[in-house]
């Protein structure tokens, strides 16, 4: 085991910074990082173990504990189970008799949940060892189990693949991209790749940042910070290297237009970063992937290279002398904090994926402390057709202070979920309408992080200056119990999901998830309700990130907007409610004495 | 000297030089902002949330944002100071902190920050969390219990070149501080020593001796924490 | 005009609190001019003869007697104050809260260091007995509490400040050294 171990650090030529691959290719090849391995590289890598283990225990897919020849990693969002993933995890169980959180004895299964995996259009969905397995039903897992005793291959197990490029050769997966309206207005036109690319070297690089300022494309991650802008600050920091990050992370629950633009038009989000790269005078890309679309990384190695062979990449692209660009993949280990850019550059150093402190920003120090540019999959998409087509083009579609279209992904209680480009602008009624939607109580905008309205916001539109969203729409029908299925849900991610660093964000998630158990248990009061909301309030002042900040927002909008609900929940006038059980609370005792308890 | 700049803190103009953070320019001008987990010399780790300030509006964090030319900052304000005040209830309550059987009571900020904001009971019900000790080592004894994952361990301690104290997991349930225990074994009574006197709280303590300070003459019995930057 | 009405009690504590009340010297005399005592160690009044006015809590709850002594004060009392660190987090008992109660229960009977004489391994489970709790809880966890005072124990002029205040309807004094946790 040793000397695998030490050719896989080789590869990254002993580079603590490169410990993110290290340990993914351990994990890989052993199905586990084993106590001798942690050993190894803290020996060859010159830090302790424990600060080994530091990084290791922050990822979801690193595990000290082997987890099966066949790994299954069932998603557990709302929309998941609103699709009936229970069902789906009581078969798996059935069949192969252990509980999720466990491998059977031989090492042959193992069950875990885990977090949103980009599905959500086509739930219940699971990882096994890495291939997706959507719109599972109960016959597809027993078919699976029976493969997996008969030791088959997952690629073998997929069956017929999904719809456009998913079906390529090079991905071969079950999933759908699901494009519900192909020819959208901008990032769905048709163009020639390269096009874009050989309009911006003709131009200088001020002027392809001009052309971004002016067009006021903003950021389609969630924050919508001016792209322009952002490049600017870059190449005003005077760092002497800069980078360009390409964020498909993806990881808010719901979200899964990235995945979609992955699959169907990789090149143009890649051309998009070779024009950033070209502005922002940068010698080295990097396109974050999050671990779940791990099935996509061949396919866009392939991409790649194909861009390179075309003269797209790498030395003096499109002959333009000192234009030297490339791009590498750094694949991600399952952290949705890791999506926040300065996170996302922590990870890339192969630490724990913790926020930064700000100043300074990323623009000004960055991946290795140096000027870097982070931006959305969508965003830099974008680009291209912004090069291609002016951005007086650009800022015509849309509202004023939102320029373009919006990729979003609808998931939930609707007929035809999946993506859609549409204009910024369009009312959630008009979005309810368009994906099949009737009988809605509630729509969860922007994800967890975002709101949840009733139907008396509906009108309310999708744009920076309305309603702001990074791309998940999540329609909650009328017959659902929305505290329970999708609150409760979206706490508990925001407990396992936060990196600790901030004692707010830490633990007064468990505090107010404690809080809300109580209301939902029974023995609230109106008072339980108001400091509910108003310990809530304290998330959005102190914390750091975003992932803090907006980690009470499910339970602070449903407050604003549904508090009838809440209120349906308090059975008492009495300020004071008790949760203490005196039968609960002796039956342990008792039962070790021997002696039935005389509760009175 | 031309280089220097002007900050506001709380209406008081102070005068210093570009690049530091405010907690150390408010401590310079007898200003004192709340603060635990920053440590004078060592990288800010922002982490417990508790020397926010405003400026233009926005939180930010006293010990992580250099001051900068001109900066409006508002530190004494109710809102502030009631954000405060919670956030070390919510360390009380996200920990096992038994005072009176503690070693560094008395001499501990967490609990200083207590008195200092005159915590009679934690607005947040106890919580009693299961946690671990640590005692292999040869001189320290690390009780998870009272640690409230400042940093100030993980990014100060080593030996020879390597971490001794890290983090370990990630979530509200599962990130607690670990220790090398192979790591801690080599470390000298003395490097033991400043590791404790490095924990604000009581979750690093140098084994062999203890309570050395009598009960009066502790550190924060006489007079709140922050108050010898303010009667300076 | 009659004098206020207060009781004391101590559930699962050490009667420091109550040795931290008479610690207030020679106001004692002036505490007795100024209220009654009713059900209390102190006067020895056993059940509540009558409905008070300040309930004092030394104590949070280990066993089904104390939530049983501490619901009886919350009824009969219009304000309660949980005093000192057990009332307010179970103090120095709740060291076991992270311990599962069998093995609480084995060490306290079978193999701790202390047991020597149960050699029939016997575990006391008269029905007279209280129950054991799963852990102790604070106080204001069972009932609701008006006021706390913490130290272990407070110290005296915390408790004086808080008396006088109730009684008068004064603003308490709470001078720095007034409030320790320890
Ligand atoms: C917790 C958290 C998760 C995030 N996840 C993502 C993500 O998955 N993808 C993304 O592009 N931006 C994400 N962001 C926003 C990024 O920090 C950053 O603003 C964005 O990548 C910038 O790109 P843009 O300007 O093109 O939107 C996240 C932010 C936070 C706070
Ligand atoms: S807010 Fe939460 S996720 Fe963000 S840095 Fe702080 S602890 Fe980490
Ligand atoms: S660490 Fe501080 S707050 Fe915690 S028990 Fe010790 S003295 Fe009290
Ligand atoms: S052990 Fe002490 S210094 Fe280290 S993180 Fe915990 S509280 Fe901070
Ligand atoms: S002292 Fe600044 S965040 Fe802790």
């Amino acid at each position: 085991m040793k000397d695998k171990v030490q050719n896989i650090i080789g590869e990254y030529q002993n580079d603590k910074n490169r410990l993110m691959d290290i340990l993914i290719d351990i994990q890989a090849e052993f199905k586990c990082i084993p106590a001798e391995a942690i050993e190894t590289i803290a020996g060859q890598l010159i830090m302790s173990k424990a600060d080994v283990r530091q990084t290791l225990s922050f990822y979801h897919f690193f595990t000290t504990e082997p987890t099966g020849k066949y790994t299954v990693y069932l998603n557990d969002s709302v929309v998941a189970e609103m699709m009936g993933r229970n069902e789906i995890a009581k078969a798996f169980e059935n069949e192969i008799g252990v509980k999720f959180g466990s491998v059977t004895d031989d090492g042959l299964v193992g069950l875990f949940n885990t977090a949103d995996i980009g599905m959500n259009d086509q739930e219940p969905a699971a990882l096994i060892n890495g291939v997706p397995f959507t719109n599972l039903t109960i016959s597809k897992v027993k078919e699976l189990v029976a493969g997996f005793k008969a030791g088959r291959e997952v690629k073998d197990m997929v069956g017929k693949c999904g719809d456009g490029m998913n079906a390529d050769e090079r991905i071969m997966s079950m999933v759908n991209s699901n494009c519900q309206r192909k020819h959208g207005s901008i990032l769905c036109l048709e163009y020639e790749v390269g096009s874009a690319l050989k309009r911006a070297v003709n131009i200088t690089r001020e002027a392809v940042i001009e052309t971004m300022r002016s067009s006021n494309l903003r950021g389609r991650g969630g924050a919508g910070f001016p792209a322009g802008l952002k490049w600017e600050f870059c190449r005003k920091s005077g760092g002497d290297i800069n980078y360009l990050v390409c964020n498909a992370d993806e990881g808010e629950p719901g979200t899964f237009k990235d995945r979609v633009l992955l699959t169907e038009m990789p090149e143009q989000m890649f051309e998009g970063m070779v024009i950033a790269g070209y502005a922002i005078d940068a010698d080295e890309g990097v396109l974050y992937l999050r671990a779940e679309y791990y099935y996509l990384k061949a396919y866009l190695e392939d991409v790649l290279q194909k861009m390179r062979n075309d003269n797209l990449l790498g030395d003096k692209i499109l002959d333009v002398e000192g234009f030297n660009f490339d791009i590498r993949i750094q694949m991600g280990a399952g952290a949705y904090v890791c999506g926040e850019e300065s996170a996302l550059i922590e990870s890339m150093e192969g630490k724990r994926g913790e926020p930064r402190n700000r100043p300074p920003f990323p623009v000004q120090s960055g991946y290795h402390n140096e000027p870097t540019v982070v931006n959305n999959v969508e965003t830099l998409s974008t680009v291209v057709k912004i090069i291609l087509h002016s951005a007086d083009w650009f800022k015509a579609i849309g509202t004023r202070e939102s320029a373009g279209t919006k990729v979003l992904s609808i998931s939930g209680d609707c007929k035809n979920p999946g993506v859609y480009e549409v204009e910024y602008g369009i009312s959630v009624n008009e979005m309810l309408e368009m994906v099949g939607a009737t009988s809605v109580q509630a729509v969860q905008v922007a994800g967890p992080s975002g709101a949840c309205i009733g139907p008396d916001k509906f009108n309310q539109t999708i744009a920076f200056e309305d309603l702001a969203t990074g791309g998940a729409m999540i329609v909650i029908g009328k017959d659902r119990d929305l505290l329970k299925e999708v609150v409760l849900n979206y706490i508990s991610f925001f407990i396992d999901e936060s990196c600790g660093s901030c004692a707010p964000c830490r633990s007064l998630t468990l505090i107010l998830k404690n809080k809300f158990l109580k209301l939902l248990n029974g023995y609230g009061t109106m008072k339980d309700i108001d400091e509910l909301y108003s310990w809530g309030k304290y998330m959005k002042q102190a914390n750091r990130c975003g992932l803090g900040q907006t980690a009470a927002n499910p339970i602070l909008t449903t407050i604003e907007n549904f508090r009838p609900l809440y209120e349906a929940l308090v059975k008492t006038d009495d300020e004071f409610v008790s949760e203490f059980n005196m039968d609960k609370a002796v039956e342990a005792s008792c039962k070790y004495v021997d002696r039935i308890p005389n509760v009175h | 000297m031309n280089d220097k700049i002007k900050v506001t803190i709380d209406g008081i103009e102070c005068w210093t030089e570009e690049g530091k953070y405010i907690i150390d320019v408010a401590k310079e001008n007898g200003i004192y902002i709340p603060s635990l987990c920053h440590m004078e010399g060592i990288k800010p780790a922002g982490s417990c949330r508790i020397c926010n300030v405003q400026i233009n509006g926005r939180n930010m964090t006293a010990c992580s944002t250099p001051a900068a030319d001109g900066m409006n900052i508002e530190s004494n304000i109710p809102e502030l100071e009631e954000m405060r005040k919670a956030i070390v209830e919510v360390m009380f309550v996200a920990g096992n902190h038994f005072c009176p059987a503690c070693e560094k009571s008395g001499n501990c900020e967490l609990q200083a920050l207590g008195y200092r904001y005159q915590m009679m009971v934690p607005r947040f019900p106890y919580e009693f969390p299961e946690k671990g000790v640590n005692a292999d080592s040869k001189y320290i004894y690390h009780d998870r219990n009272r640690c409230i994952i400042c940093k100030r361990c993980v990014r100060s301690i080593m030996k020879d070149g390597k971490h001794v104290f890290a983090l370990n997991g990630r979530g509200g349930e599962k990130l607690h501080v670990e220790i090398d225990t192979d790591l801690a074994s080599q470390l000298t009574e003395a490097e033991a020593q400043e590791a404790m006197d490095i924990c604000p709280v009581g979750a690093i303590l140098k084994k062999e001796r203890g309570y050395y300070s009598p009960i009066g003459e502790r550190k924060f019995d006489k007079a709140p924490i922050g108050s010898e930057i303010e009667n300076k | 005009m009659s004098k206020p009405v207060v009781a004391t009690t101590s559930l699962a504590g050490c009667f420091g609190c109550h040795m931290s009340l008479l610690d207030i010297d020679e106001r004692i005399l002036e505490l007795i001019e100024l209220v009654e005592f009713n059900k209390s160690p102190i006067d020895d009044i056993k059940t509540f003869t009558k409905q008070c006015d300040i309930g004092l809590i030394e104590g949070g709850c280990c066993n089904s007697e104390n939530v049983h002594v501490l619901k009886d004060f919350r009824k009969n009392c219009k304000i309660l104050v949980s005093v000192g660190e057990c009332a307010i987090m179970g103090g120095l008992p709740a060291l076991r809260n992270g311990i599962p109660i069998e093995e609480c229960i084995r060490e306290a009977y079978l193999d701790g260091p202390t047991v020597s004489l149960n050699e029939e391994q016997i575990l006391p489970n008269d029905d007279e007995l209280p129950m054991l709790l799963d852990k102790v809880y604070p106080c204001h966890e069972i009932v609701k509490i008006d006021y706390y005072l913490p130290g272990c124990p407070p110290r005296a002029d915390l408790i004086w400040n808080a008396l006088i205040a109730l009684v008068t309807g004064d603003e308490m004094k709470l001078p720095y050294e007034v409030v320790k946790f320890d």
